[in-house]
């Protein structure tokens, strides 16, 4: 215990020493959380929209030009025939074709009910959802006006708010996603360095030859980014409850055990990578192909796997961070417990119990 | 410190990487206190076979007993009996002086006090008590040298096993190392070390040449000389090389 203690305190020097990992360590996962959840907003801007026009009354005129003044659309120019549509698409600027069907206005005096037709181009699903969600509620907000204009009654409109708060739900997502990929980060990034690099400095000889057993000197290892990666976990909830106004509605306690536990998952990966790995570029290689990627494409993190060819849905499958992800949301905003998750924490056990085994098995395979 | 005591006996120990075998059937001892030059040319398995010894590797057969301890059944207590210094010098380049001595101390259990009092007479003795808080980086590559050497026997071990410990170094940094080695072997350690510089191998006890993967041959540097009837080691490993 004595040893360990003394090993606990050399890798503590080694972190304070070094800038890059300090930084990497503590002002990366506030800056990651602000980019995400402000830079990296899901905002439009300057979407083009074209308009196939086939009433051209005032109402039509009028919607067109609302929608236009926004901020985030740009009028693209009226199509001629239905025959246009398909090829605007094809030709890739346009993101919206916004389709008024004939007598559109009179239809809707008449029959207070008139259709219009949204044609988003969905090969760029998240935009597409977007710009769909952003023009309905300009529509309503327009029919709304309306109403009040033939002194109709004045009505409160909640879902208009909704749409308007997409920024609030895009810092929603993003809280636990970031604390995936921080944590993926410091857990396995770091440790998979730290450990290439004994390897490399030749140091890893020598701890070898002394008393010490392997699973002291990765445990010593590892010990400072648990605790390290433990304090980012919780900076970030603390973060995402003041800054992004994001509650825990669930048990904070639980919350904080399955943020040990993807760690230790993320640690476990790091150290699987360190025995693949000679040199510290070769570890940071692997890192990145086969942590980060996947972390940020493959989790649900920022991209919506159901919009994925099934091939990468079945990977997403293994990324461990895709079912932190779930747990996460799951207790944070869903106030959910143990009983909910069970499946997804049983998924993260079992994982890191496979890495350790075969880091283990690789170290003893390195010494013989 | 007793001459006929072996503390390093090898008989028929064989290393292979799938159809190469780096080490052919090794036989040899080290007798307690002596300076053990393990020499021959790059690749020529020497490296391998130290390995072994520390506990880095398994043998794929052969008898091997390290400081009187079997290297299959009691590599715990071999590993608290060996010092070991790798061509690397196996310092921490971002740790201070006396943070290195403290750490590798401290990994072979040694008392913090003990430490304390062993390092300050350390430190003076090689005349590095005003850099003890400077970083490892900031030392010049002999005295990062003579600090391994010494951090490596800080434990008081039966046995240093020194793989190339003087590569890069000038010869009279070297010649400064090779002091230390002696006082090691004075106080009762025995040196195991690997080298391809001849003009050390004249200062070790008895040394072995290995030659693809077997000893060619092993005798006093002296002994060496006269079966080869030559003037110096060069002109006996040239002979046995070929």
């Amino acid at each position: 215990m004595k040893r360990f203690r003394g090993f606990v305190i050399k890798e503590f020097i080694h972190i304070i020493r070094d800038f890059r990992t300090l930084l990497i360590l503590f002002a990366l996962p506030a800056v990651q959380l602000l980019i995400f959840g402000y830079v990296v907003t899901n905002e439009l801007k300057d979407i083009r929209i074209a308009v196939f026009d086939q009433s051209r009354d005032r109402f039509s005129r009028d919607i067109t030009n609302k929608i236009m003044a926004s901020d985030y659309f740009i009028f693209d120019g009226y199509l001629e025939s239905s025959h246009d549509i398909e090829a605007r698409f094809k030709e890739g600027m346009v993101k919206q074709i916004i389709v008024f069907e004939p007598d559109f206005g009179h239809r809707l005096m008449r029959e207070k009910k008139a259709d219009i037709q949204l044609l988003a181009d969905a090969s760029d699903a998240n935009t597409a959802n977007l710009v769909v969600n952003y023009t309905t509620a300009i529509i309503q907000d327009y029919i709304l006006g309306l109403h009040t204009d033939a002194g109709g009654p004045l009505r409160i409109q909640p879902e208009v708010r909704m749409m308007y708060n997409e920024s609030m739900k895009g810092a929603f997502m993003f809280v636990p996603g970031v604390m995936a990929l921080i944590l993926m980060i410091v857990s396995a990034l770091m440790t998979s360095i730290t450990i290439t690099r004994e390897k490399e400095m030749g140091t890893m000889e020598t701890l070898l030859v002394s008393p010490l057993r392997p699973l002291q000197i990765i445990l010593g290892k590892v010990t400072p980014y648990v605790v390290l990666s433990f304090i980012n976990a919780v900076t970030i909830v603390v973060m995402g409850y003041f800054v992004f106004g994001l509650p825990v509605q669930g048990s904070l306690a639980l919350l904080l055990i399955e943020c040990l536990l993807f760690i230790s998952v993320a640690l476990a990966l790091g150290i699987f990578i360190s025995t693949m790995a000679e040199t510290q570029q070769m570890a940071m290689f692997y890192s990145m192909i086969m942590l980060l990627l996947p972390t940020i494409l493959l989790s649900g993190f920022i991209f919506p796997v159901e919009n994925m060819p099934v091939i990468l849905q079945w990977l997403s499958y293994i990324v461990p961070a895709k079912y932190f992800i779930i747990i996460v949301k799951s207790v944070m905003l869903k106030g959910t417990g143990m009983a909910f998750v069970w499946k997804e924490t049983l998924v993260l056990l079992v994982m890191m119990i496979f890495f350790i085994a075969n880091s283990v098995r690789r170290f003893k395979i390195r010494l013989a | 410190m007793n001459r006929d005591k072996k503390v390093i006996e090898v008989r028929d120990m064989v290393k292979k990487f799938g159809d190469f075998t780096a080490n052919d059937h090794l036989t040899f001892d080290v007798s307690e206190g002596e300076i053990f030059g393990f020499l021959g040319a790059n690749g020529a398995g020497k490296t391998t076979a130290l390995r072994i010894l520390c506990g880095l590797s398994l043998p794929t057969s052969g008898e091997i007993t390290v400081a009187g301890y079997n290297i299959y059944t009691d590599r715990e207590r071999i590993k608290q009996s060996i010092g070991y210094m790798s061509q690397k010098f196996s310092l921490y380049e971002d740790l201070k002086v006396y943070e290195n001595i403290r750490f590798y101390a401290g990994i072979y259990g040694l008392g913090r006090k003990y430490i304390k009092a062993r390092t300050e007479q350390l430190l003076e003795s090689l005349g590095l008590q005003d850099v003890r808080n400077k970083l490892i980086t900031e030392l010049p590559l002999g005295w990062r040298q003579k600090l391994a050497f010494s951090v490596a026997v800080f434990h008081k071990p039966s046995i240093v096993f020194l793989d190339e410990p003087t590569g890069g170094v000038d010869p009279v940094t070297r010649r400064q190392f090779w002091d230390l080695i002696y006082q090691a072997s004075h106080d009762g350690i025995t040196v195991f070390v690997t080298t391809h510089y001849m003009d050390e191998a004249e200062y070790c006890d008895r040394v072995s040449i290995m030659e693809a993967g077997k000893i060619e041959a092993i005798d006093s540097p002296g002994g060496l000389k006269a079966t080869y009837k030559a003037k110096n080691m060069d002109e006996v490993f040239l002979a046995i090389a070929r």
